[in-house]
């Protein structure tokens, strides 16, 4: 099956880690990808330091999608907002540890442009992610 | 039936190209769009390398050349459908433009304030945006045939709508995602006894069985190349001659009018005053090529060909677990949506491509149906006259993997 599904992937679809909703949140945002559906919602907690302690996201879409928003939200845990600014492209990539088409791309960005969009405000993500 | 699928096979040069070293494609995506056959591509390049010129204008002979093989497309694609005269076909990019012209030029005419459009939960969004596009700008009402569980539109609710005096009724001729295949005829003769227009998007029903517009007496009937062995970029829009007749122009431009002043304009005859500008010639040629093609194939042995792998689909998917097909079965076309328990679309999609087999994902632009159904997206197989049962049959060892993997 290529490397595409790779074992990581389907494990982290089936069983995620941080898949759920939190009650009280400092960020909370959700967009979609009209391509598929995909729907993804991020909330985040974050200490007087900035620093994300809790995060979790929700919603329905593909293994990648889902995937990719499990992973990303293990690797922002411990990081500033400032430190997640600079997550990019092919920090989700290297994440997924897999090579993607344009239109898979979208799949896996996603919850990077929720993530991003929710911390610092729709129109100051980068241009990568707006053209999603 | 005297069907030569390896000679017509044979003739589309992409089913023979592998999707990765040592796998061959499985094109089970021409709901979406059709493969070409080289007839096609070549009258198309033929035109290029020979006649190119603009049309309409011009005297010299490469002009005249181009325009008689561009209004010989008209000819080819009247007949097609059986339309009464050749000025009763126009030309547009693609069905969507089509629908566009009808409900921005007729629609805008001749819709006021209160009145009422009946449409059905299956339309593709191209024949339901436009519609409340126009219905927000001029306060129409908008009213819906629902869809039963066995995917057929719900016939005691259309004649229900019918009863409340609809302006227009406008419907698919075949689903994108069901395959369902609605009943146009009785369905139009009821709208007529009520005095509505009646436009039908035709881009499914086209490519796959004979259309007589004449005997369905659609007064406007919308359809693409792309999806009949054509080219991308060229619609048609079938209109009765009385009303395209009525209907003001649509954009305008050069080749829509008769004459120009400074401030004012006189347009052109049918069917040219809907086409301003310099159209899609090469398309048009490649067009009348296609229906050449499916001519001599024959559009009832397509049909046919068709119903045998959709009744072959249907036996073989049923060995496959976890998967549930949307629609009955019966009186539908050559297309298949189903979904996969705990598997999104894309991810099915993906597998069956690394098995060279190629299928669309998501919601085939028909959002509301999908809600109706209470799923974000589905997968979707289509069979069309260069299709085999061993395709089928790669589909379903693609979709085992599939249970294999996510199981």
């Amino acid at each position: 099956m290529d490397d595409f599904y790779r074992e990581l992937i389907v494990d982290r679809y089936k069983n995620p880690l941080f898949k759920g909703e939190l009650e009280q949140s400092d960020f909370s945002y959700e967009d979609e990808n009209p391509l598929c559906g995909d729907h993804i919602k991020i909330d985040l907690v974050v200490d007087d330091q900035n620093i994300i302690t809790e995060a979790r996201f929700s919603g329905h879409g593909c293994a990648i999608s889902q995937a990719s928003a499990d992973l990303l939200l293990e690797y922002v845990i411990g990081k500033s907002l400032e430190e997640v600014k600079k997550v990019s492209k092919e920090t989700i990539l290297d994440l997924l540890g897999i090579e993607l088409g344009p239109v898979r791309l979208k799949c896996a960005l996603l919850s990077l442009k929720v993530l991003k969009a929710g911390i610092y405000g729709v129109s100051e993500i980068d241009q990568e992610l707006k053209e999603l | 039936m005297n069907y030569n699928l390896e000679k017509i096979r044979a003739d589309f040069p992409i089913l023979s190209r592998e999707i990765r070293k040592g796998i061959s494609l499985a094109y089970l995506d021409s709901t979406a769009t059709a493969q070409k056959p080289k007839q096609v591509i070549s009258a198309m390049d033929e035109y290029y390398q020979k006649h190119n010129a603009n049309i309409h204008r011009g005297v010299h002979t490469l002009a005249e050349e181009a325009t008689t093989m561009y209004e010989n497309a008209r000819i080819k694609i009247g007949q097609f459908i059986h339309a009464k005269y050749a000025r009763e076909i126009v030309f547009t990019r693609n069905t969507t433009e089509s629908i566009n012209l009808v409900a921005k030029s007729w629609g805008q005419k001749f819709l006021n304030s209160g009145d009422l459009i009946v449409l059905t939960e299956m339309e593709h969004h191209s024949n339901l945006v436009p519609w409340q596009m126009l219905a927000s700008e001029k306060n129409l009402e908008l009213e819906f045939v629902s869809v039963n569980e066995d995917g057929r539109l719900d016939q005691d609710t259309y004649k229900e709508l019918l009863g409340r005096s609809p302006k227009l009724v406008t419907f698919s001729h075949m689903s994108n995602v069901l395959g369902t295949i609605n009943p146009a005829r009785e369905m139009i003769a009821a709208a007529h006894e009520v005095g509505a227009i009646v436009l039908v998007d035709g881009a499914q029903s086209v490519p796959h069985f004979p259309v007589d517009v004449q005997d369905l007496d659609a007064d406007f009937y919308a359809f693409s190349a792309h999806k009949m062995v054509g080219p991308t970029g060229f619609g048609i829009l079938y209109g009765k001659e009385r009303l395209l007749d009525m209907t003001p122009p649509f954009m305008g431009g050069g080749d829509m009018i008769k004459k120009v002043q400074l401030r004012s304009f006189k347009p052109n005859d049918l069917p040219h005053k809907f086409e301003a500008g310099t159209p899609a010639i090469a398309e048009a040629i490649g067009t009348a090529a296609a229906i050449d093609y499916l001519k001599a194939v024959g559009m009832e042995n397509i049909a046919a060909h068709e119903h045998e792998l959709t009744n072959y689909a249907f036996e073989r998917l049923l060995d496959v677990e976890n998967l549930k097909i949307f629609g009955k079965n019966d009186g539908r076309g050559g297309v298949i949506s189903f979904e996969m328990a705990n598997v999104h679309p894309h991810d099915v999609a993906q597998i069956l491509d690394s098995v060279g087999v190629a299928v669309r994902a998501g919601h085939h632009c028909a959002m509301p149906l999908h809600e109706k159904f209470g799923i974000p997206a589905t997968t979707r197989a289509s069979f069309y006259l260069y299709n085999t049962t061993s395709e089928i049959d790669r589909l379903v060892e693609g979709l085992q993997i599939v249970n294999d993997m996510f199981a």
